[in-house]
C-alpha cells in the first residue's frame, strides 16, 4: 500500500477497497461492520438517542490524543449526557490529498481503542478523499445512536433551585493543549487535553442517582459557555463559588497570561451534572471512583434569582458576574 | 479578624466625606469588576474609570494610518488584537482585511520582529501601543531588529507616558488608584512628586485582596485630609521602579506631543524613536501624510476616558454600540470601561446594583 493517501484512495475502486481492508477493516471488525449499503442492527428496547459531531480540530495529534480518539469521545459523551448507553457509531472521512498512511493507521488505532473501552461498535463508514489543499489533513464526522437507560430523563431545562452543580474534574484543559500544541504563542508548558469517554463514569453515577436532572458535556465554548445554556433552558440562575472550581496550575498559568478565562476553554473529558442537593454528596462520591471522573466536585448551586445567568462567589467573598463568552473564542479545537 | 474582613469593613462602612477614585489602569477597572468590589462599596465612594487603557486612549487617526500603510503601502500589520476591532474613520483593521490587509495579530513586539525576519519580502510594521510598561518591549524588539539587520521591520508608535494624564485628570478625582505595573516601570517618584500638588493616590495590585487592601488605605488617609502616597503594591513596585528598562527607553526613544482620544493633544505625553532609529520608524520610512481622523460623533468614549461620565450616560451604550459591534475603543479593548461595564451587566439587568 502506498505510504500517503492518494485521489485513486478515494475513487471507489481497488484502492478503496484496499484502504478499507487494511485500516478501517483491520481496527473496527465486528459482527455488525458492514460491506453493504448500510449495515442491519438489532433494535433496543427502549427510548434511542442519536446524535452526530463532525470534527476538524488542528493539529490532528495533540498531547492526550488526537482526532480519532476525539471523534469517538464527542459522540460517545453526548449519548451519555442523555443517559444512553452508546451502542452503534459510524464514522465518515475525509481526507486531504497525500494525509501519511501511518497517521491514518494511528487514528484508526485510537478510535478501535477508545471504541472498544467504551463497548459501543463502529457498524457502517464512508471514505472520501479531497484534493490537496481542500481540507487540513482529515475531517472526521462520527454519528452514535445510544439506549437511553430505563426511567432516566436528563435535559438542560431540567435545573431546578436549590441543585447542586458539580463539575467532574479540572476545566479548561483540552482548549489548552490544543492552543498549546499550535505553538503560536511561545509558550512552552505540559498541558494534556482532558479527553476521554465518559460512559462507563455517566452509567455508575445514574446506578447511584436515577434522578440527575442534566449532563452537558462541556465541549466548545467550555464549563461557562454550558452554564449560560443551561440557565437561559431551565430559567434559573447559577451561583458558583469561585475557590471551588478546579483548574490545573499549569492551565491556570498560561490563561493568566493570555488573558483567558479557564472556565470558557473547552474540555473533551469534563461535564457538568446537576441534581438534587440532597444526592450530591453521594453522586460526587461515586464519580470519584470512576476512571476520568476522579476529580468531581461541587462548584456550585441553582438558584431562582438572577435567571438565566452566572454569578460567581469570589476570593474575597463578593459576588459578581460571570461575563458572558465573547468572540475570540478559538477556531478548530474539536 | 483577617485582612481581607478588616478592608472590607473599611469600603463597606466608610462614612467619611464624599470619595471619588480614579482607576487609572484598564486592568484595574476590569479586576474590580471581576472581583465584584463595585458592589460592596459605601455609597460615598466613587469609582471612575480613567485613561489608562492604551487601546482607548489611541486616537482614531492611528487606525487610518495603519490602514494607509496596509492598503496603500502594502505592509503586514502586526498588534496586539484589541485593536484590530477598534473602528477608524471609515474602516477598522479588520474590515480592511476584506479589501486585502495583511493583519496579523501577535501577543509581544518581539514575535512580529521574529514575523519580519522570517518573511524577508514583506514590510513588516508594528503598531506601537501601550504606556511604560509596554514600551520596554518595544524597544527590545527595534533593539533586535537592529542587531539582525531585519530592514524590513518598522514600529509605527503611539507610546504614551503616564504623568502627562495624571496632570491632565487630577480635578477630576479626589485621588488616584495608580498603575501598579507602570510603577514597576518608572518607580514612584511621579507619585510622591504629585503629593506636591496637592495630588493623592495609592499604587495598587491586581488581585482582589490586593485591589481591596489600596481602597481601603486610600479611603482611610483620604478621611485624614492631607495630601498622601502609600505604595500598597510593594511586593512589585520599588520607588526607583526599573532603572534598566529606563535607561534602555531613553536611549532609544524620545518624548513627542501625543494625541489621547477623548483628551486631546498633551506636550510630551507621547514616545517616538530617536533620529538613529529612524530606519525602523514607520511614519518616516513610509512617509505617512497627516491624516485627521474622524470618530462616530455619537460616540462619547472620550468623556468616559475622563471620567465625566459612565459608560451607561453615553447614548450609544448597550444600544448601538456593543463588544459584537464596538463603535468605540472603550467597547472594543478587553480592557476598556465600556467593555467591562457591559460584559459585568452594570446598568444592564447584571447584579451590581440591583
Amino acid at each position: 500500500m502506498n505510504d500517503t493517501v492518494t485521489m485513486a484512495h478515494g475513487a471507489g475502486g481497488k484502492q478503496t477497497s484496499e484502504l478499507i481492508q487494511k485500516v478501517f477493516r483491520a481496527h473496527f471488525e465486528n459482527p455488525y461492520f458492514t460491506a453493504d449499503d448500510a449495515s442491519v442492527l438489532p433494535a433496543p428496547k427502549g427510548r434511542i438517542a442519536m446524535t452526530t459531531d463532525g470534527f476538524i480540530v488542528s493539529p490532528q495529534f495533540f498531547p492526550g490524543g488526537n482526532i480519532g480518539k476525539l471523534s469517538i469521545c464527542g459522540t460517545v459523551n453526548d449519548l451519555s449526557c442523555m443517559g444512553a448507553k452508546p451502542l452503534y457509531m459510524t464514522c465518515a472521512f475525509v481526507i486531504e490529498e497525500g494525509f501519511e498512511m501511518a497517521k491514518l493507521e494511528e487514528i484508526a488505532a485510537a478510535m478501535e481503542k477508545t471504541a472498544n473501552e467504551v463497548g459501543v461498535r463502529l457498524v457502517a463508514g464512508d471514505t472520501k478523499v479531497a484534493g490537496k489543499g481542500q481540507c487540513g489533513g482529515v475531517f472526521i464526522t462520527t454519528t452514535g445512536i445510544g439506549e437511553i437507560q430505563e426511567g432516566i430523563e436528563t435535559s438542560g431545562k431540567l435545573a431546578r433551585p436549590g441543585d447542586a452543580v458539580i463539575v467532574t474534574g479540572d476545566v479548561g484543559r483540552h482548549g489548552c493543549a490544543i492552543l498549546l500544541a499550535r505553538d503560536e504563542y511561545g509558550i512552552d508548558a505540559d498541558v494534556t487535553s482532558d479527553c476521554a469517554p465518559l460512559w462507563k463514569p455517566v452509567e455508575a453515577a445514574l446506578n447511584a442517582v436515577p434522578d440527575i436532572h442534566v449532563i452537558r458535556d462541556a465541549t466548545r465554548g467550555g464549563v461557562g459557555t454550558v452554564l449560560y445554556e443551561i440557565a437561559a433552558e431551565s430559567g434559573v440562575g447559577v451561583c458558583l463559588d469561585q475557590s471551588k472550581i478546579p483548574v490545573d496550575d499549569k492551565v491556570r498559568g498560561v490563561t493568566g497570561m493570555l488573558g483567558l478565562e479557564p472556565l470558557y476553554l473547552a474540555c473533551e473529558g469534563r461535564l457538568v451534572m446537576i441534581c438534587p442537593q440532597e444526592k450530591a454528596d453521594r453522586l460526587v462520591e461515586v464519580l470519584r471512583g470512576q476512571k476520568y471522573t476522579e476529580n468531581a466536585v461541587i462548584i456550585g448551586t441553582i438558584t431562582k434569582e438572577h435567571a438565566g445567568r452566572v454569578i460567581m462567589t469570589t476570593e474575597i467573598g463578593t459576588q459578581t458576574l460571570l461575563p458572558e463568552p465573547g468572540n475570540e473564542l478559538l477556531p478548530r479545537i474539536c | 479578624m483577617n485582612g481581607i474582613e478588616k478592608a472590607r469593613g473599611i469600603l463597606e462602612n466608610y462614612d467619611g466625606p464624599d470619595c471619588r477614585i480614579m482607576e487609572v489602569c484598564g486592568t484595574h477597572t476590569h479586576e474590580i469588576f471581576r472581583q465584584g468590589i463595585r458592589r460592596i462599596l459605601s455609597p460615598k465612594i466613587h469609582l471612575i474609570s480613567g485613561p489608562g487603557c492604551p487601546v482607548c486612549v489611541t486616537p482614531v487617526s492611528f487606525i487610518d494610518e495603519a490602514i494607509y500603510l496596509a492598503l496603500e503601502k502594502d505592509c503586514t500589520i502586526c498588534t496586539f488584537g484589541d485593536l484590530v476591532r477598534v473602528p477608524g474613520s471609515e474602516l477598522s483593521l479588520q474590515t480592511a482585511r476584506g479589501r486585502g490587509a495583511r493583519v496579523r495579530i501577535v501577543y509581544s513586539p518581539q514575535d512580529a520582529q521574529v514575523y519580519a525576519k522570517n518573511h524577508p519580502d514583506e514590510q513588516v510594521v508594528f503598531l506601537s501601543i501601550g504606556f511604560e510598561t509596554t514600551t520596554p518591549s518595544c524597544c527590545i524588539a527595534v533593539r533586535n531588529a537592529a542587531a539582525d539587520h531585519t530592514g524590513n521591520f518598522m514600529i509605527l508608535t503611539a507610546n504614551k507616558t503616564m504623568p502627562a494624564a495624571y496632570d491632565a485628570m487630577k480635578d477630576s478625582t479626589d485621588l488616584f488608584l495608580y498603575p501598579g505595573h507602570v510603577h514597576a516601570i518608572t518607580g514612584t517618584k511621579v507619585c510622591e512628586d504629585l503629593v506636591g500638588q496637592g495630588v493623592s493616590g495609592v499604587c495598587a495590585g491586581f488581585t482582589g485582596r490586593e485591589l481591596l487592601t489600596a481602597l481601603a488605605v486610600a479611603v482611610s488617609e483620604y478621611q485624614k485630609g492631607k495630601p498622601f502616597f502609600r505604595n500598597c503594591y510593594p511586593r512589585v513596585v520599588r520607588p526607583e521602579g526599573s532603572p534598566a528598562a529606563q535607561a534602555m527607553v531613553a536611549e532609544m526613544m524620545e518624548p513627542c506631543d501625543a494625541q489621547w482620544r477623548g483628551i486631546g493633544t498633551l506636550p510630551d505625553s507621547g514616545m517616538r524613536l530617536r533620529p538613529a532609529y529612524a530606519d525602523f520608524d514607520a511614519r518616516i520610512r513610509c512617509d505617512i501624510p497627516p491624516i485627521e481622523g474622524h470618530a462616530n460623533p455619537g460616540c462619547r468614549c472620550g468623556d468616559v476616558l475622563r471620567g465625566e461620565i459612565t459608560p451607561h450616560d453615553c447614548p450609544l451604550f448597550g444600544k448601538v454600540c456593543t463588544p459584537e459591534q464596538p463603535v468605540g475603543a472603550c467597547m472594543v479593548s478587553s480592557e476598556g470601561a465600556c467593555s467591562a461595564w457591559y460584559l459585568y451587566g452594570e446598568e444592564t439587568g447584571g447584579i451590581s446594583h440591583e
